[in-house]
């Protein structure tokens, strides 16, 4: 399990890579590659989050996109009542500005995923998974009523919020933002896992057992890092309602819990990096292969299939050993 | 009176459906311990399989034995090429494998069938409706789907209490290792039981053909219901996940029949309405989730 | 180490496949809908669309065309991302192919915020009829609303008094309900907001059967609308209590599917392949040649796309650099549309003739859709009114 950053050399490399991204698909002509690369940044933080639960911490939410969808909602609505002027619930002024819309986000995903958390801890296995997923289902259902935001046809955010002095209508200032932020999540992430509290999170998927018999609350360990995960799900949501300008059901439905759990298995569970690398895989594939054939479907089945059949621990553990190190 | 009675026919019903799915998902998760994405996939094969072959030679009763070998032989190809080598897997990569199949036969299906859905027509024996109580006319080809399932039901009672598969089956889902241990040819009996599930699920794909559209995405749309049938019922329990099964499709029925009904008591028409249909949308995860807070392993697993 | 060079020569020829500009024909981006259930409705939009192209022999207005085809799987960061890559890498500026709403409410604002222009084929939500539309944006197909608001004055033509009413409890299932009322002059028995996900209507049958209306609208498209009819015939109820829908509850493939059980359904449609008018004969002639399957109003409406870009490519020679000449030229809508007349309204979306239709036996035997008469003459739609352009 690579729980620390082995090779600041390989990650600066990586960070100048996406820094200069935007400027070599300008030149190329690949322009398209920055939103694809601003795509996978933000679903390499949702999946990241779920990661920090399902591979760290053992616990498997198959209802994550509720975090996600939340954020994105959350998005939404303050836009709404912004551009309409009418405060939310007669007391909450909307707003378009990102360095409130983003924490908002944060915080009440967060709060979402307490009261989730609470109830869903009580089972465990796969009762766990069914659980969240029930939850996931509910808010979906809850969105999809609300005809005030739009329903199933989803929330228009005609501009993407602002951030003082940027051009928020500039793709690249947008990727930019998703990037600054992924590179703080990650950093975050990183001090997390090797925190105590890390530790004790890693220790409870081994052996609860154990845990509880050093005297500490599993129960109140898991919920913690059940909230964190929620929290950065919750992020991830409101940087995708930024870039799509749009926020929909979608966002909550079961197949995007599924989704995200998909780009964690396929990168790498339990691993740093690997959820960004599943989710980079995971879209560059479904938009190479989509390009190609309309029967794309087939194409990336296949591979998942080959992923999960010929390697140990996805694709970072193949591109190890297709390069021959210890990824 | 009538309409209360018509409603609880079409509870059983709906739910004779969900448990035809969910006995072999339920076998295929309790005793290989396998998360089978593909269950749904292989509803859609037998609706796809039996409904061609009805058309093209125009008789619905071959559609039954093309649908159920259809779905068999899908069944335990998938088991021999992919499910087999991920028994000793985490169930995560059970997942993402049984995923890539879903995308796989979905694709499949469309080049083989085209994207329009397909339809088969009722056999004239069990078209029409049946006075069954004064006033209460019931659709005959409903009322098979019910007695159909029910036989099925008593089958794998029989099947699972009195025969020494059953006899495996029932050890297999309570102690793996143990079975495994004693000597039986475990990989046998798991094809067997993947194809028994297969089998069933191909049945309930032909049965809802009449019925349901013949489509791409059949399987997802009826998947999550059925796991939510067998962990309501408790993993790997035939008996849990025929009373859940019955249990959701009388609860998620009579939601949509009486809620909105209920709440225009209270409130106006519209709303009600809206509302009514939005949280029986979400009756059965509710559902799901409260029998889980209070029972954690399902209605029909005793806690240890 | 071969799988290293095998991995490595993969890669790129990914990046190789990314297809870089070329020259001549005037390039389409078309987004749309193949995948899933209601992959049939993209896919009869994009065979409507090339069929007029084929006609030309690979042109449209005399003006080479190349048609680029995208699956968007009903999801609109997908369909965006398409978008992007089109305008960006491709520099497309003629868009189309959209079926649903949603994709479409996350994707034709970038299209035309770049100075591209999108011609709806299919989905028009009212928000972007009214106040959010816009100069680059038209619309071939209708406005959501109207559909129903037909299917409402037919019902209160054939002097049905007590209507019972369902649809799926989401945004268009509500603006089916609405539009419905507001052109249904009776009482309304009952209202029902049915799943997205349902597969099963027997509680609602039941529902209708015990209010005994005298007419039934519903509103199902695709999958949906073939299960309810097909379990509404089973009900015995289609003898007992006729029905109203609007076209996307009974397409030429959905009758394909429920058969004889649809016999004596009342449908209201804009288009009908049954039309005695030039430009459709030429079309269901060509469709018939071309595809074997049954025609669908998206088929015809994916065709009528093309035509409105051939009159906008005729009229400026193929020449996109002048967007106020071209957006012109769209404006007049002079071409010859499959379902007669049609003219665009002051906020670029149809105005046009509502027709009743009537399945019948045909002369093989088949049910088919068969025009009885006229239900709305220069119909527009209500949202016109905000648009301020």
């Amino acid at each position: 399990m690579e729980t620390s950053l082995k090779r600041p050399v390989l990650l600066a490399s990586v960070v100048i890579a996406l820094i200069a991204l935007p400027l070599v698909a300008d030149a190329t002509g690949y322009t398209a590659l920055t939103s694809l690369a601003t795509r996978v940044l933000i679903y390499g933080i949702a999946a990241a989050s779920l990661n920090f639960v399902l591979g760290y911490g053992g616990m498997v939410s198959f209802g994550h996109a509720a975090f996600f969808g939340i954020g994105g909602y959350v998005v939404g609505i303050l836009y709404q009542h912004y551009t309409l002027g009418e405060p939310l619930l007669g007391f909450i002024p909307g707003t378009n500005q990102m360095l409130i819309t983003l924490p908002a986000a944060i915080v009440i995903s967060g709060l979402m995923a307490a009261l989730i958390g609470a109830l869903s801890l009580r089972t465990g296995g796969v009762q766990f998974i069914m659980i969240t997923l029930a939850f996931a289902q509910m808010l979906f259902f809850l969105f999809v009523s609300l005809k005030t935001y739009g329903g199933d046809d989803g929330l228009i955010i005609r501009r993407a919020n602002e951030l003082p002095g940027l051009n928020m209508r500039d793709k690249q200032t947008v990727y930019y933002v998703c990037l600054a932020v992924a590179v703080l999540f990650f950093f975050m992430l990183w001090r997390l896992v090797n925190s105590r509290f890390g530790n004790v999170i890693v220790g409870l998927r081994q052996s609860e057992r154990r845990i509880a018999a050093i005297g500490l609350p599993a129960y109140r360990y898991k919920l913690m890092a059940f909230v964190i995960s929620g929290m950065g799900c919750g992020l991830a949501g409101a940087l995708m309602a930024n870039f799509l300008r749009f926020a929909s059901p979608d966002m909550l439905h079961w197949t995007k819990s599924g989704e995200l759990m998909v780009m964690v298995i396929l990168g790498g569970v339990g691993t740093l990096f690997g959820p960004l690398i599943g989710a980079a895989v995971f879209i560059v594939l479904e938009t190479l292969l989509a390009s190609w054939t309309e029967n794309w479907q087939l194409g990336l089945g296949l591979i998942l299939l080959f992923v999960v059949l010929y390697t140990q621990g996805g694709v970072q553990a193949l591109g190890a050993r297709l390069f021959g190190r210890r990824a | 009176m009538t309409l209360f009675l018509e409603q609880l026919l079409n509870g059983v019903q709906f739910g004779v459906m969900l448990f035809l799915l969910a006995a072999g998902l339920t076998l295929i998760f309790g005793i290989m311990g396998v998360i089978n994405l593909a269950h749904g996939s292989i509803y859609m094969i037998g609706a796809y399989a039996g409904t061609w072959v009805a058309t093209e030679t125009g008789s619905f009763w071959l559609g039954i034995p093309a649908a159920l070998t259809a779905a068999a032989v899908a069944g335990v190809a998938i088991e021999f090429l992919v499910v087999r080598r991920l028994y000793q897997r985490d169930h995560l990569d059970q997942v993402l494998a049984t995923f890539g199949l879903i995308l796989i036969f979905n694709q499949t299906v469309t080049i083989l069938f085209g994207r329009q859905p397909l339809f088969v027509s009722m056999p004239a024996l069990l078209d029409g409706s049946v006075e069954l109580l004064p006033g209460l006319f019931y659709p005959i080809y409903r009322l098979a789907i019910i007695v159909v399932g029910l036989l099925v039901a008593v089958g794998l009672y029989l099947l699972i209490n009195k025969t020494r598969i059953g006899m495996l089956v029932r050890a297999g889902s309570t102690n793996r290792e143990m079975v495994r241990a004693l000597g039986v040819d475990i990989r046998l009996l798991y094809t067997l039981v993947f194809g028994l599930g297969a089998l069933l699920a191909g049945l309930a794909g032909f049965m809802a053909g009449p019925i349901l559209a013949v489509q791409v995405g059949m399987g997802e749309q009826i998947l999550i219901t059925t796991f939510v049938v067998v962990v309501i019922g408790g993993v790997g329990s035939i008996r849990g996940a025929f009373f859940a099964s019955l249990v959701l499709g009388i609860v998620d029925t009579g939601l949509r029949a009486y809620l909105p009904g209920l709440l225009r008591q209270v409130m106006v028409g519209s709303e009600a309405d809206a509302l009514g249909a939005g949280i029986s949308s979400m009756g059965i995860y509710l559902l799901m989730a409260i029998v889980l807070l209070i029972r954690p392993k399902g209605l029909f697993i005793r806690n240890s | 180490m071969n799988l290293r060079k095998a991995f490595l020569a993969a890669s790129i020829a990914a990046l190789a496949a990314f297809p870089a500009a070329a020259a001549d024909p005037v390039k389409i981006g078309m987004i749309t809908t193949l995948s899933g259930p209601a992959g049939y409705l993209g896919q009869d939009i994009r065979d409507g669309f090339k069929l007029a192209m084929d006609l030309e022999g690979g042109k449209l207005g005399g003006v080479p065309v190349e048609l680029l085809v995208e699956d968007d799987g009903l999801k609109p960061g997908q369909g965006k991302q398409i978008a992007e890559r089109f305008l960006g890498e491709e520099g497309i500026k003629l868009f189309t192919g959209i079926v649903f709403s949603n994709v479409a409410g996350a994707t034709i604002p970038d299209i035309v915020d770049n100075d591209a222009f999108y011609v709806s084929p299919n989905a028009a939500p009212s928000n972007m009829a009214g106040k959010e539309c816009n100069q680059n944006y038209f619309v071939v197909s209708w406005q959501n609303d109207s559909l129903h608001e037909s299917a409402g004055q037919n019902a209160t033509n054939l002097g049905y008094k007590k209507a019972f009413v369902l649809a799926p409890n989401y945004q268009a299932g509500k603006d089916a309900i609405a539009g419905f009322k507001r052109y249904f002059k009776g009482e309304i028995a009952g209202e029902i907001y049915t799943r997205l996900d349902q597969t099963d209507f027997a509680a609602e049958l039941a529902q209708v059967r015990a209010a005994k209306p005298d007419v039934v609208f519903q509103f199902h498209p695709g999958g949906l609308g073939i299960t309810f009819l097909r379990q509404y015939e089973q009900a015995g109820l289609m003898k007992e209590i006729p029905m109203v829908v609007a076209e996307p509850s009974m397409d030429g493939v959905t009758l394909a599917a429920v058969g004889d059980a649809a016999l004596g359904l009342n449908v209201t449609s804009h288009w009908n392949s049954d039309f005695d008018n030039a430009a459709n004969k030429t079309f269901m002639e060509a469709w018939n040649k071309a595809y074997n399957r049954p025609v669908t109003y998206y088929a015809s409406q994916g065709y009528d796309a093309a035509l409105a870009y051939a009159s906008a490519l005729k009229a400026t020679g193929g020449n996109l650099d002048d967007a106020d000449a071209f957006r012109d030229a769209l404006r007049k809508a002079d071409f010859e549309s499959v379902r007669g007349k049609f003219a665009f309204g002051p906020n670029q979306h149809p105005v046009q003739n509502w027709y009743a239709l009537k399945v019948e036996k045909g002369e093989d035997g088949k049910p088919m859709l068969k025009t009885v008469g006229e239900v709305f003459q220069d119909h527009g739609d209500a949202y016109s009114a905000e648009c301020k352009m």
